[in-house]
Order: structure tokens, then sequence, then C-alpha cells
């Protein structure tokens, strides 16, 4: 049955090779996760679980007290989603649906140049532009503040959340609009009531994107947010510098003796990191998953 | 052709593939589990490449050394790189490097690591460099003792008018906790060289990644105060004049005031050899340490003499 031609190897090996590089992500997050897990958890033995978890870190006095960054990240990140939301679901919808054909033309790959903005350039013009500005307007001791990230982060964020949102947008069929407007509606109610909720979950995704690549974010937060690992509690603690998880592994990775507590620390704040990103995919994953199984509308 | 006439898909079965795919993993999952180290270099031998590690304070200087050096002296090869003075401690402790930088004194622990691998580290003190203490500069505060500017940091003192300024709140900035003027500055300046001392930065200090970071936060930020080396401090910033303690004379750190230790912050910079030089370092040092100092004020630091 089988005749070994050239043809059936070279099938063979095409075949194969596909399947060994779509497996090969997974082994390499798999990797990842296994390097960050030998090179993190030693942390947890070489400190007590309360200074871990303690609210200072002086890591060359031997306080690894890692709360102050966890909350900084959430604080940054948040607020950059909060700010970024509305600003991108409104790009997305007026780019879609309400402006004329020439300005879509000109809008679309202009969004997509923000894109590749290098963020570097961007903290940097947070450094020197904006952080003044918001020292000055709103009268805080310094701009270096978890503001000033947010706005960095939420301006890094909006080309992600845009495309996909439109995309989604883009996904919803054309009939839905046409009964909306045949049934007597207004452009607004259509595309307030009709498209948006039809695209609810692409622009879910949209959001939860957005987020994963401001959590991550690094550089421009490490250059704009004042690094003060402070505790975000107070209430204005949104206008005080804050310490987020990603400068602080960035900023002393580079210096930290191999192998000493603290470069394990460092390693566990890469797991707390992790661990946290994967929930939030999981959670956007899941909540997908239950509207599509309820038939809603995609 | 459709897709059902294909000769024979091949049937290999499924099983297979998982089992490839761990074969191709398990030589990486290996690799990873075995390379505890990233590999380090050998020791040059002696007399072709004097390999010099260490303090990111001292890295422009002592590469301003090696290039001079190496253009008197052709046949020598000298390579510098920062990464902290701790990093450099340990690769001498390691064996990787003939020279470390450090612009701490080396710790007990290191000296007692490096005896346990059988090299015992030499220190030669080759320059000296003043902290500055720096604002803005329509700050109208000139001098602040050394209680002042540790109670500043330890956020006792909060506002500038405690010190006789405008009504402003002060703005800490600091450099990161592993850089060696961080660890200098607590040592001497927040805990006023006290050992027992268990005082530390405020944790609203503004840790910033670069001494860049803080001149363009000092310049633009009248609430500011900032700390780093003489060598780093640009024109646009204020540098204020230090007394020892209170009634003692208000100094400004200059290379001067720095020699005659009138000027209360300031510290030697040293290189640590791993053991008594060989004949091409031992000539290095030298030079450094006659010769050299003329490339010392040039880059903004104080020299022996």
């Amino acid at each position: 049955m089988f005749r070994t031609s050239a043809r059936n190897w070279g099938e063979f090996f095409i075949v194969a090779l596909v399947r060994v590089m779509g497996f090969s992500t997974i082994g390499f997050v798999l990797l990842i996760f296994l390097f960050l897990l030998r090179e993190g958890l030693p942390a947890f033995w070489e400190t007590s679980l309360d200074n871990f978890f303690g609210t200072r870190w002086y890591p060359t006095l031997g306080f690894y007290g890692t709360l102050p960054l966890l909350l900084g990240s959430v604080v940054v990140t948040l607020n950059a989603i909060v700010i970024a939301l509305p600003l991108g679901v409104g790009t997305a919808v007026f780019v879609r649906e309400v402006a004329p054909g020439w300005a879509r033309e000109i809008l679309k790959p202009l969004i997509e140049v923000l894109a590749g903005i290098p963020s570097v350039v961007l903290g940097f013009f947070g450094m020197t532009v904006l952080a003044p500005l918001v020292r000055e307007v709103l009268g805080m001791p310094t701009g270096l503040t978890a503001f000033t990230g947010a706005l960095v982060l939420a301006y890094m964020s909006l080309p992600t959340i845009i495309s996909v949102a439109e995309d989604a947008l883009d996904a919803v069929p054309k009939s839905y609009r046409d009964a909306a407007l045949a049934m007597g509606a207004t452009r607004w109610q259509t595309i307030w009531r009709v498209v948006v909720p039809a695209a609810r979950s692409g622009i879910v995704t949209a959001v939860m994107l957005g987020l994963g690549r401001a959590i991550g974010e690094t550089m421009a937060v490490m250059m704009v947010t004042g690094n003060a690992a402070r505790m975000p509690l107070s209430w204005d603690a949104l206008f005080r510098p804050v310490r987020t998880m990603t400068a602080t592994i960035a900023a002393e990775m580079g210096e930290v003796a191999q192998g000493s507590t603290h470069y394990h620390v460092l390693f566990a704040i890469g797991i707390l990191l992790f661990v946290v990103t994967f929930f939030i995919n999981l959670s956007v994953a899941l909540t997908l998953f239950r509207r599509q199984r309820r038939g809603g509308l995609r | 052709m459709g897709k059902r006439c294909w000769p024979g898909r091949p049937r290999l079965p499924s099983r297979t593939f998982p089992a490839l795919f761990l074969a191709l993993l398990l030589p990486a999952a290996l690799l990873s589990a075995c390379g505890e180290r990233p590999p380090t270099t050998t020791p040059q031998p002696a007399g072709r490449t004097i390999v010099i590690k260490g303090s990111d304070t001292l890295v422009n200087l002592a590469l301003a050394w090696a290039e001079a050096y190496m253009q008197l002296h052709p046949e020598v090869r000298i390579s510098v790189s920062g990464g902290g003075s701790g990093t450099g401690i340990a690769a001498l402790i390691n064996g990787t490097v003939d020279i470390a930088n450090a612009s701490r004194e080396i710790k007990e622990e290191e000296r007692a690591a490096a005896q346990a691998n059988g090299i015992s580290p030499q220190e030669y003190v080759v320059a000296y460099d003043a902290i500055a203490i720096v604002v803005h500069p329509s700050n109208p505060v000139d001098g602040l003792t050394l209680q002042q500017i540790s109670d500043i940091y330890t956020g006792r003192i909060t506002n500038w008018r405690q010190v006789g300024g405008e009504d402003r709140p002060i703005v800490l900035l600091s450099r990161e906790s592993n850089s060696g003027t961080y660890v200098y500055f607590l040592e001497h300046v927040v805990r006023l060289g006290k050992k027992d001392s268990d005082l530390l930065f405020s944790p609203d200090a503004l840790l910033m990644p670069s001494s860049e970071g803080i001149s363009t936060e000092v310049r633009q930020n009248p609430n500011a105060i900032g700390y780093d080396g003489l060598g780093y401090v640009t024109p646009d910033q204020k540098v204020l004049a230090v007394a020892r303690e209170e009634g003692a004379p208000y100094v400004l750190p200059s290379p001067e005031t720095v020699k005659d230790g009138t000027y209360p912050i300031a510290r030697p910079l040293y290189m640590y050899t791993a053991g008594q030089p060989d004949e091409e370092i031992r000539a290095y040092l030298d030079w450094i340490l006659n010769e050299g100092q003329a490339l010392v004020t040039e880059l903004g630091f104080v020299p022996l003499r």
C-alpha cells in the first residue's frame, strides 16, 4: 500500500516540521516557566514569606517585601486601561463607523505607526515633557508619578486596542446595521446599542491584549514612575511615585550577584508577573468561552 | 488532483509525534539544567590582556586610563567593563579578572571568600571622588549640615521651609540600591557613619536608574534634591555646600576641599588585584598612580596628589 516515493517523504517531512514548530511554542513557554521556577523558587526558602510579602523593599539590606511592587504594577496598569479603554474603543468606532472613507484611509496607517514607536522614545518623552506638565498642572511635588506612567502606558496600548476593536466592529454583519436603521434607530443608537454590543467579545479581547501589553512594559515605566517602593495605599497614591515589578527586575538584575538571595527574589518577582498575566489571559479566555457557549453574538 | 488522490498519506502513527517532540526538547531541558552559570572567560595568560571589571562610577576613568596606556604600550591589551563594585569583586573572587574596580572598600566576607579561593586581594587607592548634593538652580538654600541631609533622606524633614528654603515639599532622588554610591551615601550620610545605626532611605525616595535620570529631574523640578559623583554634575544644577555639623563651615565640593579633607562626603576609589600583581599589571598600576593622575581631573574626579 505504501509507495515510498520522493513526494511521500517530502510530505512527511513538511508535516513533521510544521508540527514540531507548532509544538515547540508550547515547549518554549514550558521551558521558560521551568527556568523561572528553578531560579526563583529558592527565594521562598531563603527569605521568610513574611519578608517576601512584606511592605519594605530594600534588597541590599535584606528586606525583600514585594507587596509595594505588586501594588505598584496594579495601580499603573489598571489606570492605564481606564484611560485607554474609552479612547481606544471611541477611536475604533470613529474609524470604522463614522469617519468617511478617505479619513479612514489616513487614520488606519497612522494608528499602525503609533504601534511602532519604541518604548524608550515614549519614556524619554514622558520624562522630559509629560512629567513637568503633570507636576505643574496638578501641583504635585514631582511629575514622576504612577499617573504619568499610566498616561504613557495608555498611549502605548492604544494601537493594540484600536486595531483589535476595529477588527471586531468590522466583523459585525452589515445586516445588523441595516436592520437597526430600518427599525428607525438613529446612527448613534445603531452604533451604541447594536454594533458595539455585538462586537463585545472582540472588544474585551482588545482590552485584555492592551492590558497584557501594559503590565509587561518596562522601559517607559521605569523612566517615568519614579521607582519609589512605597505602598500605594493613600488616596493620592495615583499621583505619587510607584515602583513596578518590571522596572525593579530591569533596574536590579544587571548588577545583582548571581545565585544570591536578591537574584532569586528577582526571579520570584518574575514568577509573580508570569502568574498575574496568566490569570488575566485565563479569565479572558473563560469569559469569551462562556459567552460563545451561550450562543452570544460574535 | 484532489486531496483524496494522494498516493498514500504518511501514516505515521500520531503517537510518535509527542515522542519526537520530547526527544527534541530533552537536550534543551538538560542544557538549561546543567548550565548553572554562564560560561566564564578563563584568565588570560599574564602579559597579553589585562581584564578589568567593576564600579560604574570608575568605569569612565578606567577606560580613559586604558586607552592612554595602550597608546603608550601597544603590546599590552586592556579590557574594561562596568557592572558595579560588587560585580567586579565577585569576578575577582572567581578569578575571572585581573583587576576589580570598586567605589567602596572590599567587605570582610568578600575578602574571606577570596582567601578560600586562594586569592588575596591587594588594595590600591587610585583616585578620590566627592559626592555632590544637587538641587534646582532656583532653590534659595545654599548649604546643609550632614545631620539635615540625613533627616531629609530618612523622611524626617519633608519641607524646604524646615531648612531655610521656600514652602515646598522635598522630592528625594537617589541612585538605584545596587550602586556603590547608594551604599556609600547610606552608610556615611544617612547613617552618619554610625555602624550600629539602622536608619534607611525613606520609601518615598525616587530611585533613578541613571545619573542622567537624576540630573534631568533636578534640572526640571524646583522641589528636588539629589546626590551623585562630582564628575557627573552638570552646570545647570546647583551644588550645595555641606557642613560637617551645626556651626562648622559650609564647604563646596572641589578637588582642593576634597584633598584637604574639609568637604565631608568624599571617598577613595579602589582597584583590587588578584594577589601580588605580576610585571605587566604592576607597571600599569605604577603608571596610573603617577602619570595617569593627570587624566583624573579631566574626568571630574580628584587626583591623589
